[in-house]
């Protein structure tokens, strides 16, 4: 499991414009890439140094590949990460509060304990 | 030395500034008791004529990441820029610059690291919307320059409620030995129940109206005795994925004191989560 590199992808992607925009036309190609190119970096480091063994797991790629929130929930990713990114790609295709509610219900089979979030 | 004229305790609802400032078919119907409300909160900072700010609150994931995560973090810079650009996107709030008390920050850090809490410090810190919502309510002149100190309410693992309470009670014992003839307000910010990204986020209330009501209870009598019973790290998963927000509200009832009653208390039930404001005058309203 690498909760940590799932809350990292959604965390880099929610701070730049432009990745935002890149993510919601091509989930999947986005994930090829970052995970490439941007696993590794060490975002409070400069640039000339960088992590070797980050990867995703099969099953979070596919995730994430999927814009699947209810897998990444069930995977531990930050609930808050991928909310505000997913109100990012999504809130402007739907009503006021809409998608934010329809987000819950597709949770609804999940009781307490959530998943752990522990990175 | 310094005197703590005020010390305040609000949740930090980010869709406020949005709220008060639209206009028209904009505008939701909740927005005039909510600006009502909050006129009458920030009067009670207004009356205690602060000079400088010592403002407690969460970076939700802007500044401070997950490969270098501080637990107490105090900021200590001339100046914090403020707001971020997801917050631009999501709650329309305004990029803010604000002063910082540089002195008090050195402060805080010295007889804080002196008194058993190993904090961590930022010379470059750009604050997010925990602390400027509470600007935005209290002082949206944005003229008195602030101490920013963070919590780690976010990503686990977290400090105990305890030892949040214990860096409140510190807090106010370190600016009331602070050498200098200056008024200080202590403000910080956190959550009643609240659930992000979970089944029970966006409700017509609350996702846990018990615990708000209890919490309020807690805090407006400074009944940290029955908070600190009830209230763990486990526990507060209950009422919300998000409720460990709430232990920035036990800090500041560690600032207040322990059986302090609060002098303002205010609520306002609205969807999502309910707001929850409170004022303590230390020394008297008029001091």
């Amino acid at each position: 499991m690498s909760r940590y590199l799932l809350d990292k992808f959604l965390y880099f992607v929610d701070r730049d414009p432009e990745l935002v925009e890149r993510y919601r036309e091509d989930p999947r190609g986005t994930v090829d890439w970052w995970e490439a190119e941007c696993a590794n970096k060490v975002l409070n480091c400069h640039a000339g140094e960088a992590s070797t063994w980050l990867r995703f797991t099969e099953e979070e790629r596919e995730a994430l590949a999927a814009h699947d929130h209810v897998a990444l929930f069930a995977l531990g990713a930050h609930p808050f990460l991928t909310l505000t990114l997913f109100i990012a790609m999504f809130e402007r295709d739907h009503g006021p509060l809409e998608y934010q509610k329809a987000f819950g219900a597709r949770l609804a089979h999940f009781a307490l304990p959530y998943p752990d979030i522990a990175t | 030395m310094a005197t703590v004229v005020a010390v305040i305790a609000s949740t930090h609802h980010p869709f406020y500034y949005k709220a008060s400032t639209a206009t028209g078919e904009d505008r939701p119907p909740f927005a005039d008791e909510w600006v009502s409300k909050i006129t009458a909160f920030r009067e009670t900072l207004t009356r205690a004529r602060p000079d400088v700010l010592v403002m407690v609150g969460s970076d939700h994931f802007h500044q401070l990441w997950l490969d270098n995560m501080p637990q107490f973090l105090v900021g200590k810079a001339p100046f914090y820029d403020a707001n971020f650009y997801n917050e631009e996107r999501e709650f329309g709030l305004p990029r803010m610059l604000l002063k910082g008390q540089e002195d008090l920050s050195a402060h805080i850090l010295r007889a804080g690291l002196d008194e058993g809490f190993d904090l961590a410090f930022s010379n470059e810190l750009r604050i997010d919307h925990s602390i400027t919502c509470p600007i935005i309510t209290l002082r949206p002149e944005a003229d008195l320059p602030i101490v920013p100190i963070y919590t780690n309410i976010f990503a686990p693992p977290l400090p105990q409620p305890k030892r949040f309470v214990q860096l409140g009670q510190t807090i106010r014992d370190i600016v009331e030995s602070w050498p200098s003839h200056l008024r200080v307000a202590v403000i910080g910010t956190g959550h009643l129940s609240l659930e992000l990204g979970g089944p029970r986020q966006f409700g017509p209330h609350g996702p846990d109206p018990e615990f708000d009501r209890k919490a309020v209870e807690w805090i407006a009598t400074g009944d940290l005795e029955r908070c600190l019973a009830e209230v763990t790290l486990d526990s507060l998963h209950s009422p919300g994925n998000a409720t460990h927000g709430f232990m920035d509200f036990m800090l500041m009832m560690g600032v207040a004191g322990a059986g302090r009653k609060a002098d303002h208390v205010d609520t306002l039930d609205l969807f999502h989560t309910m707001e929850a404001y409170f004022t303590w005058y230390p020394n008297g309203v008029d001091a």
